[in-house]
């Protein structure tokens, strides 16, 4: 049989596998990667397990104000008297609660949306997508301080408000990503055996697009963690006497200009910088490999 | 069409949200007196848009002047600040985009890509703070203030400028230059480079001839939509710096609820933005030959 | 291979070692590769995908990706060791000594630079300056027939059409007069008559300029029409050379016989029997040949293959070949031929498909296209309908109207007695599962996210209603009909080759037991030796179950090996349709003529080349009367500039659209020679 002899030739049958695991190898070698996920995993430990590792309450007021670091408290007190060591340990929980939940349902939303607007053009996608162009013509943060004005400041209407504006952003790179998604033939194939719009959307498109969705992903959370930090100085993100980093930039700044006191500002400069430059470290690496 | 949709979008939000959930009924009752929010939304919206068109803002609540005295010189101030920053950050990051793109893997490439990266994720508080620290505080080179001395020189003005502006360039910096070395890289692996080598360029025609042509094209749109951001950030930058512009004023707005001047405030942002891209479309077309005679054809 | 090294060689290739290196592991990608391209000649390089030969190229003018290099051997071009040359020396010598035409003419012109001043470049670099460079460009646009160059040179790139666009690159390749041509796959992808035009002004050229040249190509038929010499490359070595003349006609290497003999030609027809077929799948590159690189896809290999390296042996004058068994080369055992009892085509019954003056109107950007303008025709049971056409003729149109994909602006379908309707979401469970599709792409055409057993499953769910135990079953027996071995059930697409993939895909359109299947170039993204393979599975599909096929292809030696009658399309017109032995043999519409003749064959009966002038127009402002008098060789007068011929019955079962009578053109076409002379007096 003319045929046979093709297939029983065969061809390496195990290489998804080799192809999955090249993917995994050269994520494990991406160095930028791996610097991320641990800059990333630390500060993650820390919101974890911080209150164990941190020698002091970090909401404990005492009488030793403004303290230089030393070797009872290693990077100072602040103007209460808190140990500043203990607050920058901590200081990540509220952010990193907050971050992951908003990209989370920016991600959700934006991704049915592009996905609905994408796959079915026409009306439906030129007036969502109109819509999506009105958001984006404001800064995240200004959509967002003009909302919580509104709303009040809590965790959960930053996560909503953060979460809501980002969707129009992930909206539109998921419409991209199906525009090209859609002119493949295997969507006209689901159409010719009659499968419905919701089966061709999220089971035929859906699982090809997911590289470029979890490198929108880690850059979203980069964003949402910046975007957290800028709201809470501006004092519309986490409240007090949260041990937020932002919130002990905010309180304590207008200490610089004098020269002294800078470690109650530093470190928490240091603390929320290092874990915004992981997170985006590791949307660095994911997508270098994922993007081919 | 967008301005519109902008127009529909935002002071229907805000106004509800301002008096929905904080203020008493008998406050909200008066406000909606003050304001006619009591009158059909379209109503309202064509009142509010028709006199803003007018260059008619409305009367601060918190100041009681008009909202357009306040904001005109804040804008003013504003666009100063982020014009130093543009000059600075355009042609910065347009270079160090083109030199990594250029240099692809190599070592400048990994410290324009990784440090690039690292400066945009910082928030520009962050940056801003630790610039203060260096060069206001520790060096002492430069004003911790953005605000110049009353009738100060056009330079000394600029001089006070810096160090905000510089935050902002930070920030920029690595999203612009990111966007530039991936076009570049686009262009040096395109067949028409390959084309331009073979006739015998050197490396130097061919990279100004051929690859910067088409490389830069992408970068004006995305230089265009970092305009919308520039003024995010303006707000927590005026803020720290305590610097009288639009950012400082939607800022105190907003936490005064002083909504008819958030309002304008965030309106006029939006404005902006939309001049930007309008800017960015035309520049695009006037360099993009398809475009161009798109028209015609 | 040849031992002389003369130093009139335009380029000397020495055992050429070339790799990539992957993940820290080096690939070879040519082997030793040896070969001459003398001063005048055209050498022909041909091979499938992935054989190396555009590694060579890029070797020869130093330009390998970043992980590429040259790991031994040596490589002259006008006596000169191109590895050995510093930078300035390169830039001078690309300048002067080498040019390169490659595929895809639209990107290798810089998009947002003039044609006139990307062409003045080429004398720019060479110091000539200012208008003397915009002269000579103007010449070097004349020279490769370019009408109008003053005006060309002021557009940019996307204003002008892929042919010529390709004669812009080929202006600029020429110009510096150089010792050298390659010209790596300079026509694929360009439409037939395009390509011929190109091909033509090619071969003018290099016997006007004597240039040497390096043809590179997978198209026996090209290299047949062009070269003086072919090589023959094979998983990186060149594993048989000779003349073109005695190399085709007498090949003495197994893969090149393989190669000749899956390739449809001479007119052969399904129903004369099956194409020759080369099992297996060409080595990956980088992997260890210790033997002959074909060893393991020949049916005459012996152990000695596989451990030993065959020499280069002389089989002839200037012919070698590098086979231990050169001398039976040609004996290699032909596929085993079952009789194939093809359905017999009633057409007296009623047709099984017939549409009726469809029409499809695209709006795009302010005007209408006219895509399809009153096209019918009707399909029996058991018939393969092909379509030709270039682009824009409106085949793809056609087929996905039939399918549904989209909505025809007029016109009506009629499917096994009963209308079709329109649109897909209008259209019965029968109606899908009767009427399906083979896409062109397969790796399109196929979810790269899902594993066999889950398309063929859910295919067989929503068109045969099946599920559990019974799929099972049936998903098995459809994969045995396609050839496709049962381990493969939980491979997803890209574990399988391109032949594989599109195996699955024939299995998922025929998993509902469709009475029709649209091939829409079911094996253009497909080898050759592949092709034979998927051409022989669709024949004996249509021999066991009777199905109908509507194949759409742009390679007629394909169409006419398939089809039972033929329908030529241009502009969305039905130019002509008949038997396909009819269509081919003539008298045909002139169109239909010159897309014959305008495609190289290796048959060897050298056609008279029909040349058409200038380009297909644009289906938005397609041509008054005639939509085809604007380049018909053989218009006759104003009748054809003004009123557009009917299409009528010309003989039994023979529709046509020219204002011609068929003696006439028979007469015509009988003798090609006296074209000009014979239209005059009509």
């Amino acid at each position: 049989m003319s045929g046979m002899s093709e297939a029983a030739a065969g061809i390496q049958p195990r290489e998804r596998d080799i192809a999955r695991r090249e993917t995994l190898r050269q994520l494990a070698k991406s160095k930028t990667l791996i610097a991320g996920v641990l800059i990333v995993g630390f500060w993650v430990a820390c919101a974890l397990f911080g209150s164990t590792i941190a020698p002091d309450d970090p909401l404990e007021l005492t009488d030793v104000v403004l303290a230089p670091p030393s070797g009872a408290h290693w990077f100072g007190t602040d103007a209460l008297g808190r140990d500043v060591f203990s607050r920058v340990i901590v200081g990540a929980s509220e952010t990193l609660k907050i971050a992951p939940l908003a990209t989370l349902l920016g991600i959700v939303l934006g991704t049915t949306i592009g996905l609905i607007t994408g796959y079915f053009r026409g009306i439906v996608d030129e007036s969502i997508s109109r819509v999506i162009d009105a958001f984006l013509a404001l800064p995240l943060i200004v959509l967002a301080v003009t909302a919580l004005v509104g709303l009040g400041s809590s965790n959960t209407t930053l996560i909503i408000v953060i979460g809501v504006a980002f969707t129009p952003i992930v909206a539109r790179t998921v419409r991209a990503t199906v525009l090209g998604e859609r002119e493949l033939d295997y969507v006209d194939a689901a159409k010719l055996r009659g499968e419905g719009s919701g089966y061709i959307m999220f089971v035929e498109i859906l699982p090809n697009i997911t590289g470029p969705i979890i490198v929108e992903a880690t850059v979203r959370l980069g964003y949402a963690i910046f975007a957290v930090a800028g709201l809470t100085f501006l004092g519309f993100g986490v409240q007090p006497p949260s041990p937020d980093w932002s919130l002990q930039i905010a309180d304590n700044y207008q200490l610089l200009s004098s020269g002294t006191y800078w470690w109650t500002v530093l470190f928490a400069a240091l603390a929320v910088s290092s874990l915004v430059v992981g997170v985006n470290l590791i949307a660095d690496g994911l997508q270098q490999v994922l993007d081919r | 069409m967008i301005v519109f949709a902008l127009a529909q979008l935002l002071p229907g939000d805000v106004g509800r949200n301002v008096l929905g959930p904080f203020a008493s009924q008998e406050q909200v009752d008066r406000l909606n007196e003050a304001l006619g929010v009591n009158r059909p939304l379209v109503v309202q919206y064509w009142d509010w848009i028709s006199h803003f068109l007018r260059g008619d803002l409305g009367t601060s609540l918190q100041y009681q002047v008009p909202v357009s005295d306040l904001l005109g010189p804040a804008l003013a101030n504003s666009l100063k600040l982020a014009a130093v920053a543009f000059v600075f950050v355009v042609p910065l990051s347009i270079i160090g985009g083109t030199i990594a793109g250029l240099k692809r893997g190599g070592i400048i490439d990994r410290v324009i890509t990784v440090g690039g990266l690292s400066l945009t994720a910082v928030p520009e508080f962050v940056t801003a703070i630790v610039l203060i620290l260096i060069f206001g505080v520790t060096l002492g080179w430069l004003p911790v203030t953005a605000t110049a001395p009353e009738g100060a020189s056009i330079p000394t003005q600029i001089e006070y400028l810096l160090l905000p502006s510089f935050a902002l360039v930070a920030v920029l910096f690595g999203y612009i230059a990111r966007i530039t070395r991936s076009s570049v890289m686009e262009s040096v692996d395109a067949d028409y480079t390959r084309t331009a080598y073979l006739k015998g360029l050197t490396r130097r025609q061919v990279v100004g001839r051929h690859v910067l042509r088409n490389s830069l094209l992408p970068t004006i749109a995305v230089v265009a939509t970092q305009v919308g951001y520039l003024i995010g950030g303006l707000l927590v930058i005026e803020k720290l710096f305590n610097y009288n512009g639009i950012g400082q004023r939607i800022y105190t707005a907003a936490v005064n609820k002083d909504f008819l001047m958030l309002e304008s405030g965030v309106m006029i942002v939006g404005v902006i933005y939309l001049v930007a891209t309008f800017v960015a479309d035309i520049l695009y077309s006037v360099f993009n030959p398809r475009i161009r005679f798109q028209a015609d054809g | 291979m040849t031992d002389v090294v003369t130093a009139d060689a335009a380029l000397e290739i020495d055992a050429l070692d070339v790799v990539y290196r992957v993940r820290g592991r080096d690939r070879q990608v040519l082997r030793g590769l040896t070969l001459n391209v003398e001063r005048g000649e055209a050498y022909g390089l041909v091979g499938e995908s992935g054989c190396g030969k555009s590694t060579a190229a890029l070797a020869i003018i130093q330009y390998l990706p970043r992980n590429g290099f040259v790991r031994s051997g040596a490589i002259r071009i006008d006596g000169r060791d191109v590895l050995a040359l510093s930078g300035s020396e390169l830039r001078r010598h690309r300048a002067t000594a080498v040019s390169m035409v490659y595929q895809n003419p639209g990107a290798a012109l810089n998009p947002s630079v003039r044609i006139g001043s990307q062409v003045a470049e080429v004398f720019k670099v060479l110091g000539v300056t200012g208008s003397d460079a915009d002269d000579r460009s103007r010449a070097a646009l004349e020279t490769v027939q370019i009408a109008d160059p003053g005006s060309v040179m002021k557009r940019y790139p996307h204003q002008l059409s892929g042919g010529m666009q390709q004669r812009v690159i080929i202006a600029m390749a020429l110009a510096t007069d150089p010792a050298l041509l390659i010209l790596d796959e300079p026509t694929t992808g360009l439409d037939a008559t395009v390509e011929a035009e190109v091909l033509d002004l090619v071969a003018g050229l290099q016997s006007e300029l004597k240039t040497s040249v390096l043809f590179i190509s997978h198209n026996l038929g090209i290299i047949q029409k062009m070269c003086d010499r072919v090589g023959v490359l094979y998983a990186g070595r060149l594993v048989e050379e000779g003349d073109t003349e005695s190399l085709l006609n007498d090949p003495r290497h197994p893969y090149t016989v393989g190669l000749l003999r899956c390739v449809p030609r001479g007119g052969v027809r399904k129903d004369h029997g099956r194409l020759d077929t080369i099992p297996g799948f060409m080595p990956n590159v980088g992997d260890d040949l210790p033997g002959c690189v074909f060893a393991s896809r020949c049916t005459l290999a012996e152990d000695r293959c596989r451990t030993e390296e065959p020499d280069a042996h002389v089989v002839g004058l200037a012919h070698l070949s590098r086979c231990h068994f050169h001398d039976r080369a040609q004996t290699l055992p032909r596929e085993f031929s079952a009789d194939l009892v093809l359905p017999d085509v009633d057409r007296s019954g009623a047709p099984l498909l017939r549409f009726d003056d469809l029409g499809k109107v695209f709006a795009q950007g302010g005007h209408d296209v006219h895509a399809l303008v009153g096209v019918s025709a009707a399909i029996w049971p058991g018939e393969t309908l092909g379509l030709v056409g270039e682009s824009g003729s409106g085949k793809t149109t056609l087929a996905r109207t039939l399918l549904g994909i989209i909505a025809p602006t007029s016109g009506a379908v009629m499917f096994d007695g009963r209308d079709l309707a329109g649109t897909l979401g209008k259209r019965s469970a029968s109606d899908l599962r009767e009427l399906q599709i083979v896409f062109q792409n397969p790796d399109s055409a196929l979810n790269r996210r899902h594993q066999v057993r889950r398309i063929l499953r859910r295919a067989l769910r929503k068109l045969a209603g099946l599920t559990g135990k019974q799929a099972d079953a049936r998903m098995l027996e459809l994969m045995h009909s396609v050839r496709l071995s049962e381990r493969y059930v939980s491979a997803r697409p890209s574990q399988l080759s391109g032949g594989l993939k599109q195996r699955l895909a024939i299995a998922r359109a025929f998993a509902g037991d469709p009475k029709l299947v649209v091939c829409d170039e079911p094996t253009s993204a497909l080898d050759v030796s592949v092709q034979a393979a998927i051409l022989n599975l669709l024949v004996e599909l249509q021999a066991e179950k009777r199905v109908s096929y509507l194949f759409i292809s742009h390679d007629l030696g394909v169409v006419r090996y398939v089809s039972d009658r033929i329908a030529v399309l241009y502009l969305g017109r039905l130019m002509e349709l008949g038997p396909s032995e009819t269509i081919y043999d003539g008298p045909h519409h002139p169109y239909t003529e010159a897309l014959l003749s305008a495609v190289p064959t290796i048959d060897g009966e050298a056609r008279e080349r029909i040349k058409l002038d200038g380009d297909i127009p644009s289906a938005s402002n397609p041509p008054t009367g005639c939509v085809f008098h604007t380049r018909c060789p053989r218009r006759i007068g104003a009748i054809c500039d003004d009123v557009e011929p009917p299409l009528i019955d010309v003989e039994e079962n023979h529709l046509m659209r020219c204002h011609i009578p068929l003696d006439q053109l028979r007469a015509l076409q009988s003798d090609r020679t006296s074209l000009k002379s014979t239209i005059t007096t009509t």
